[in-house]
């Protein structure tokens, strides 16, 4: 029994690998075909011929696509993604400290929104069509309606203009303390949770409901269990397996999809990153950062998959 | 004690540091004065106390990306513009009444001819890294940038010079293959910071002279750097003990900032948003006039632009108040269709202002023998508002019968393929230091962004005879004769002249407009100081 849940993570975790070296050759096709050229773009209106020629030859643009993809993926292979066209910066250098805080504003909106949004949606189950439920799914549905960069306006006019409780720019640098860090995120971490927390939240409720019609629930409520005691005994393990599904979607959210937040709060992340050098067609950045968010998604994805697998016994026998 | 009295005993234990300036302001409030007087009146005896040194003063400003680097030879933005002028230094600054102002060179000479330029470089001036400035490493930089590989912003201003020599360990001789009056003032680009053997084993090491040491830079994010204690000129830079840019390319959020206070200064103010920034109490807004303008270029040498008639009927069908009004919310001037105003240096007074009329475009369209609509490009970023202002353009042409199609471009590839190959587009331009720059970089015929296609050889030679000229008299009056060509026969729409838009905390005192450029040209961060 336990080898074959092993054989089937493993075979996750293969497929796993396989898609990203397939995402791999996309990325490295996709930037090839933008429009304009790295060297066009890095010089702008001040673009002479002879300054393009000259960058075009010192920048290997004139290899062909084959050699330089290979030349690529060895390197990322080795930890070395090259230096940025436009400024000459070491990639992996600059990309880590981003990602470090990407990571770490992702880890805080996490760990308040995820189990704030499991909570709530258990307690709307618990309250089925009375008030709280209203109250829980009304106020979530309302945050997620509103544009991410309106939810964030909001709260950076009352809490950092009016009353000045946080600060309205998030930047955050090396060696900052530890309570300075928390202040600066806090306002982007709770526009996040805001715009994250419904969707999980109804995700949790609807699964929830789905096996709250079951026997085997009737049958605690028959033993007399209390209405928390099932949710949380009997139905909820059951149901772990589409949240799971979409907690770790959002998750994913959270370190590729927040280029708005970082925008308005100046948090310097990866997704700000990313675009200045789209902006630039600087190739190689684009590429790393493209498969760092790949492995992202499919890295989240094989977890809750895997979870899914070890929750639902069912999963492990495929027909 | 009578209320002025008291009033210059308050501005005074202020300045001292004995009282806050709520404090104040609550006191002179209660001796009658009103909040707005008692305010400029402290600005006032503050700014007659002089510079005081500590602090650190911080500017959000827009215009910085994850790209840039600290090499001077690849600085394109802003914040790149106003970083590199608080740690670098060039040979000459000019000042905002456009006056030579020398810096690392100490005096400039040059021969009857213009042609050679002596440079006494300042003695006793210490890079960041302990070495002494000496003319080598003017030599070398001035070198670097003259390369044509150099990829250099530089490069067009040194492309005249035949030879840079060092001829002493204090002076450097500069011979130009043609007459330069102004070549003491191009030398004061923001590209041209000396640095030590001219950056060439290390551009981007951020190593200058100027009065602040680099201490981080992470590029689109945040720049800071400390007062370099052995400045030669602390007396007049470097008041503050560290400068700090947070870059913060939301226009909303650099206006939050600067009301909670997170930031001292902030750059590009939009119009649409003055009134309300200058609505929260502690801010004020600072605008100047400046040489940046916004354009509407047309090919000389492409028909149907190519028609003198035309060009004079698309010029006269232009709303030039309605677009400073609705485009420019009122933060800017009209411009006359030559790419020159009275910011710069023997700016040809007098030339009459090119007024909307209808009839006259009308006349002129009909001379013409134009027929059917002309499109003109045009895209947001050619200028904040572009779209719109091509939209009013559209509307002020309808009713002299011109038919102009509005044709919007992505804003991805518009200087590749848009600006400059199309025969009619909206685009932008940001001052140059002379008149002489300003032509010779797209108006003479061999001009690389000669962007209105216009070649005429008697304009080329006027501008070659100015720019040797030394004789301040003559040379104004062929620039007069320069901008009439422009005006009246080039393919240049110039609707306005668009302000430098800032705002700035009480806090900051010392802030002095320079039509060069943002953040006064540059040197906000090492010129003003902040107070209690």
């Amino acid at each position: 029994m336990n080898l074959l849940v092993l054989k089937l993570i493993a075979q996750r975790i293969a497929l796993g690998i396989l898609l990203l070296f397939l995402v791999s050759i996309l990325i490295f096709a996709g930037t090839q075909i933008l429009p304009g050229d790295v060297a066009q773009s890095i010089l702008g209106q001040g673009a002479t011929d002879q300054a393009l020629a000259n960058l075009r030859r010192e920048m290997g643009l004139d290899d062909p696509a084959v050699t330089r993809y290979f030349n690529w993926l060895g390197g990322i292979l080795q930890g070395d993604m090259g230096t940025a066209l436009s400024n000459n910066r070491d990639i992996a250098s600059s990309l880590w400290g981003r990602a470090q805080n990407t990571l770490f504003l992702a880890f805080w909106t996490a760990l308040v929104a995820v189990p704030l949004a499991i909570i709530l949606g258990l307690v709307a189950v618990r309250y089925q069509n009375r008030w709280p439920d209203r109250a829980i799914s009304g106020t979530t549905l309302t945050a997620i309606s509103l544009p991410e960069f309106f939810v964030g306006y909001v709260l950076m006019y009352f809490f950092a203009v009016k009353l000045g409780w946080f600060p309205s720019v998030s930047t955050v640098y090396d060696g900052m303390p530890f309570a300075d860090r928390m202040m600066a995120i806090a306002l982007p971490a709770a526009t996040l949770t805001l715009i994250i927390l419904a969707h999980m939240m109804r995700m949790t409720r609807a699964a929830i409901l789905n096996v709250m019609q079951s026997a085997y629930v009737e049958t605690a409520e028959l033993k007399g269990l209390g209405g928390l005691k099932i949710i949380w005994r009997h139905a909820f393990p059951n149901s772990v397996a589409p949240v799971v599904n979409v907690v770790m979607l959002n998750l994913a959210f959270l370190v590729v999809g927040v280029v708005v937040i970082e925008v308005i709060f100046v948090y310097p992340g990866l997704g700000q990153y990313l675009i200045d050098h789209v902006a630039k067609r600087d190739v190689p950045v684009v590429q790393a950062v493209g498969l760092i968010f790949a492995a992202v998604y499919i890295g989240l994805n094989m977890v809750a998959d895997i979870v899914s697998i070890l929750a639902n016994p069912r999963l492990r026998h495929p027909k | 004690m009578s209320k002025s009295n008291e009033l210059q005993f308050l501005s005074e234990q202020v300045i001292k540091g004995r009282l806050s300036r709520r404090d104040f302001l609550g006191r002179a409030t209660a001796l009658g004065l009103t909040l707005p007087f008692a305010g400029s009146m402290l600005s006032g005896a503050v700014m007659a106390a002089g510079p005081q040194k500590g602090g650190i003063l911080k500017a959000g400003m827009q215009g910085g990306e994850s790209t840039d680097s600290l090499d001077p030879a690849s600085w394109t933005s802003q914040v790149q513009h106003s970083f590199g002028q608080s740690w670098g230094e060039a040979l000459t600054n000019v000042s905002p009444d456009g006056q030579l102002v020398p810096r690392l060179a100490e005096e400039v000479g040059s021969s009857p001819d213009a042609k050679q330029w002596t440079f006494k470089i300042r003695r006793g001036v210490l890079f960041h890294n302990g070495k002494e400035l000496e003319a080598s490493d003017v030599v070398a930089t001035l070198e670097r940038h003259s390369d044509e590989d150099s990829k250099s912003g530089a490069l067009g201003i040194m492309r005249g010079i035949e030879s840079i020599k060092a001829t002493g360990k204090y002076e450097v001789v500069i011979n130009t293959t043609e007459p330069n009056a102004d070549l003491p003032f191009l030398l004061s680009d923001y590209h041209l910071m000396i640095q030590p053997n001219g950056g060439k084993d290390a551009p981007d090491a951020g190593i200058g002279t100027g009065p602040y040491k680099v201490t981080e830079f992470e590029p689109g994010v945040r720049h800071r750097a400390v007062r370099f204690g052995e400045y030669w000129n602390l007396d007049e830079f470097g008041h503050a003990d560290e400068i700090e840019i947070t870059v913060i390319n939301d226009s909303t959020a650099r206006t939050s900032a600067l009301q909670s206070r997170q930031i001292h200064i902030a750059n590009r103010i939009e119009p649409r948003i003055v009134q309300m920034v200058e609505r929260i109490p502690h801010v004020t807004v600072q605008s100047v006039s400046g040489r940046a303008h916004y354009v509407f270029l047309m090919h000389c040498d492409t028909a149907p632009f190519d028609n003198k008639d035309l060009r004079l009927a698309l010029k006269y069908a232009m709303d030039r108040e309605d677009m400073v009004n609705r485009i420019l919310r009122g933060y800017g001037t009209v411009g006359n269709d030559f790419p020159i105003n009275s910011a710069y240096p023997l700016f040809p007074e007098g030339i009459p202002q090119r007024e909307y009329d209808p009839d006259r475009a009308k006349y002129h369209y009909d001379r013409s023998g134009h027929d059917g609509p002309i499109v003109l490009r045009t895209s947001d970023v050619a200028f904040p508002g572009a779209v719109d202002a091509a939209q009013l353009y559209r509307e002020s042409c309808a009713k002299a019968g011109i038919n102009i199609e509005v044709r919007r471009e992505p804003g991805d590839g518009y200087w590749s393929e848009v600006w400059n190959n199309q025969p009619f587009c909206t685009s932008y331009w940001s001052g140059r230091p002379t008149q002489d720059q300003m032509y010779s970089t797209a108006y003479i015929s061999t001009a690389d962004w000669n962007d209105t296609n216009f070649y005429r050889d008697d304009f080329d030679r006027l501008a070659r005879q100015a720019r040797g000229e030394l004789d301040e008299a003559k040379r104004s009056d062929m620039y007069r004769q320069m901008a009439l060509m422009v005006r009246d026969d080039g393919g240049l729409i110039l609707p306005m002249f668009n302000d430098y838009i800032e705002a700035t905390t009480d806090q900051v005192v010392g802030w002095d407009p320079h039509p060069m450029g943002e953040m006064m040209s540059g040197f906000a961060l090492s010129r003003c100081w902040l107070t209690a």
